[in-house]
């Protein structure tokens, strides 16, 4: 860009760019702020960005104050198991009604689609208490996994993408002589890395982030999850803030890298969810 | 010899299709198994539940009342409250977001210095955890010692706004705080939107003489129609199940000032154990999804054809 070619417009661009930057930005670098600092300090006015003696030690004390490692360790596992069972099971489903035909196909698709529609919300307490008197699971981390990991839309989204592999991919397989379990392994899985890494994020933020079924199913301090137990700690040492706000850039940083990672595919699925919805 | 080979060659055929549909099945059986069970399963029991009165123990068995969960709703304060709260809150936060979303999505398509860089930071909040900037928020906006306050003060303002603790305040922090940790998203879905627009619309216009504005109005507008209608439906189904928003910002306070329905079917049903008429609650809430979604469809029909 040469400066003849400067435009007032240009300036009012950067100017609302920066804005918006400032806005998303600020309560993450407040929250930084804060957590290197002693309680006292946090309120101060005007606001002390770079702490005079930031207090690294507040990093230290939150794993001796609250069992951090034990509540990261729990969100780990269930967000591993929900996101393999997501992909697992979605792709496998999405194979058939995209690729196969067979009876009753419309009707168990349509019946997924319906469901989409539906707020968990709103079926949440039966769910709840299906899962303590039938299955006996409350309190447990499988009744998480089992509500989380078969969701309609990842088979919906999956679908999708399968549709759009031609269908005469398939038939020269067939005719190789692959059976179709052997063509969903070793031709729709290895097209499908895109839909794939997109399932993933999806359900790696939406199980990590999860507050509301954590807090329905899991009662036991041993076994809550790091949001839960973020929250406990929050409610329970409300003036702790230097604490608090260490805790909570605790939390925040493994969501951050699976998302700075992975957020090309991010981006491409929002965008295809949205214009083939 | 033919007349032998025929029905032979039919049981083979016949069998073929039952052995695909078997495949089929045992594609699908993993992911729909689970799915019953764990969403169809219950989706039918809150149907059948909000006929009745239970306190879910296995003991007691519910006990079936026709109406009469329903016909509380009508006499129940709170619930009324709190069905028209999550109005309030959906109405202000739907416009708002998509506005926002719109114009976020404008700027951050130009062409401009660390494009990228600005579109990852405005996604920042979305993906970030709820209640760790929701104990961020609630600091900056404490109506004492928070910044925010500070700074109005400092700017001059006598009486700033108690914000969550304030009864005409509580529930506009609430709709700030949903529009800017959510804008991000929809945000992406006018961004594609907006790059699946043909360039040519824009450059036969400049060829007709149309300026920024008319091209906005005549070729933005219209070509994000679609755009905007799944914006508009996945925001207000959004806001109609708001819960975790709630409970961290305001927990439904001044009193019960920001109570929704979801807020409120939490409560009869985990504290007050009065399982049916949770579930009447969640009928209404289910209900309101169900038309906007049904009545934004046929719009959507309408304007197409």
């Amino acid at each position: 860009m040469t400066a003849a070619k400067f435009r007032p417009s240009k300036v009012i661009l950067y100017f609302v760019l920066v804005l918006i930057a400032l806005v998303c930005l600020i309560p993450f670098a407040w929250m930084i702020s804060a957590s290197l600092k002693l309680n006292k300090d946090v309120f101060a006015f005007p606001i002390q960005w770079i702490p005079q003696n930031p207090r690294f030690q507040n990093y230290g004390d939150i794993w001796e104050q609250i069992p951090l490692g034990k509540f990261i360790f729990n969100t780990t596992k269930i967000t591993v198991i929900v996101t393999f069972l997501q992909l697992l099971t979605s792709s496998f489903a999405a194979y058939a009604f995209a690729k196969l035909r067979f009876k009753g196909k419309n009707v168990l698709f349509i019946s997924y689609v319906c469901t989409i529609a539906v707020p968990w919300q709103a079926y949440m307490v039966p769910q709840f208490i299906m899962m303590r008197n039938t299955f006996h699971l409350n309190d447990t981390h499988l009744a998480i996994i089992c509500l989380q990991a078969f969701s309609a839309f990842g088979v919906f989204l999956m679908r999708q993408f399968y549709m759009d592999v031609p269908d005469e991919l398939c038939e020269a397989a067939r005719i190789d002589g692959m059976n179709e379990y052997q063509i969903w392994a070793k031709i729709m899985l290895p097209l499908s890395k895109p839909a794939l890494a997109t399932l993933t994020i999806f359900t790696f933020v939406a199980t990590w982030n999860d507050f509301l079924g954590p807090l329905i199913y899991l009662t036991t301090t041993e076994k809550k999850t790091i949001q839960i137990g973020l929250r406990m700690f929050i409610s329970q040492y409300s003036s702790e803030y230097g604490l608090i706000f260490a805790a909570s850039v605790v939390v925040l940083i493994p969501v951050l890298i699976v998302f700075l990672l992975l957020q090309k595919y991010f981006v491409q699925g929002i965008a295809t969810s949205g214009l083939k919805g | 010899m033919t007349a032998a080979a025929v029905p032979v060659k039919k049981v083979s055929l016949k069998k073929r299709k039952i052995l695909d549909n078997l495949t089929a099945y045992s594609f699908i059986a993993p992911n729909f198994i689970g799915f019953a069970v764990f969403t169809l399963v219950p989706i039918v029991m809150a149907v059948g539940l909000s006929f009745m009165e239970w306190n879910g123990s296995g003991v007691q068995s519910p006990k079936y009342i026709g109406l009469g969960n329903y016909a509380h709703l009508f006499r129940d304060g709170q619930f009324i409250e709190a069905f028209f709260n999550t109005i309030i809150y959906t109405a202000a936060t739907v416009p708002f977001t998509m506005f926002l979303a719109l114009l976020l999505a404008i700027v951050l398509n130009q062409k401009i210095f660390a494009r990228s860089f600005f579109r990852t930071v405005s996604f920042f909040p979305y993906v970030a955890s709820l209640v760790a900037v929701a104990a961020v928020w609630n600091a900056l906006f404490s109506p004492t010692a928070g910044p925010v306050n500070q700074i109005l003060m400092s700017l001059g303002v006598k009486n700033p706004p108690g914000w969550a603790a304030d009864v005409h305040w509580a529930m506009v922090t609430l709709i700030l705080f949903s529009i800017w940790k959510n804008v991000g998203y929809y945000m992406v879905m006018y961004l594609a939107g907006l790059q699946s627009i043909n360039p040519e619309l824009y450059e036969a216009a400049s060829l007709d003489g149309a300026n920024t504005v008319q091209k906005f109005f005549q070729i933005t507008i219209p070509q994000l129609g679609h755009t905007t209608f799944l914006v508009m439906i996945m925001v207000t189904i959004q806001c109609f199940k708001v819960y975790d928003i709630v409970l961290m910002i305001t927990n439904g306070g001044p009193g019960t000032k920001t109570q929704v329905l979801v807020f409120y079917i939490y409560n009869v049903a985990f504290n007050n154990w009065d399982l049916g008429y949770a579930s009447a609650i969640s009928m209404v809430l289910f209900v309101l999804v169900l038309v906007v979604t049904l009545v934004m469809f046929r719009r959507e029909r309408t304007m197409s054809n």
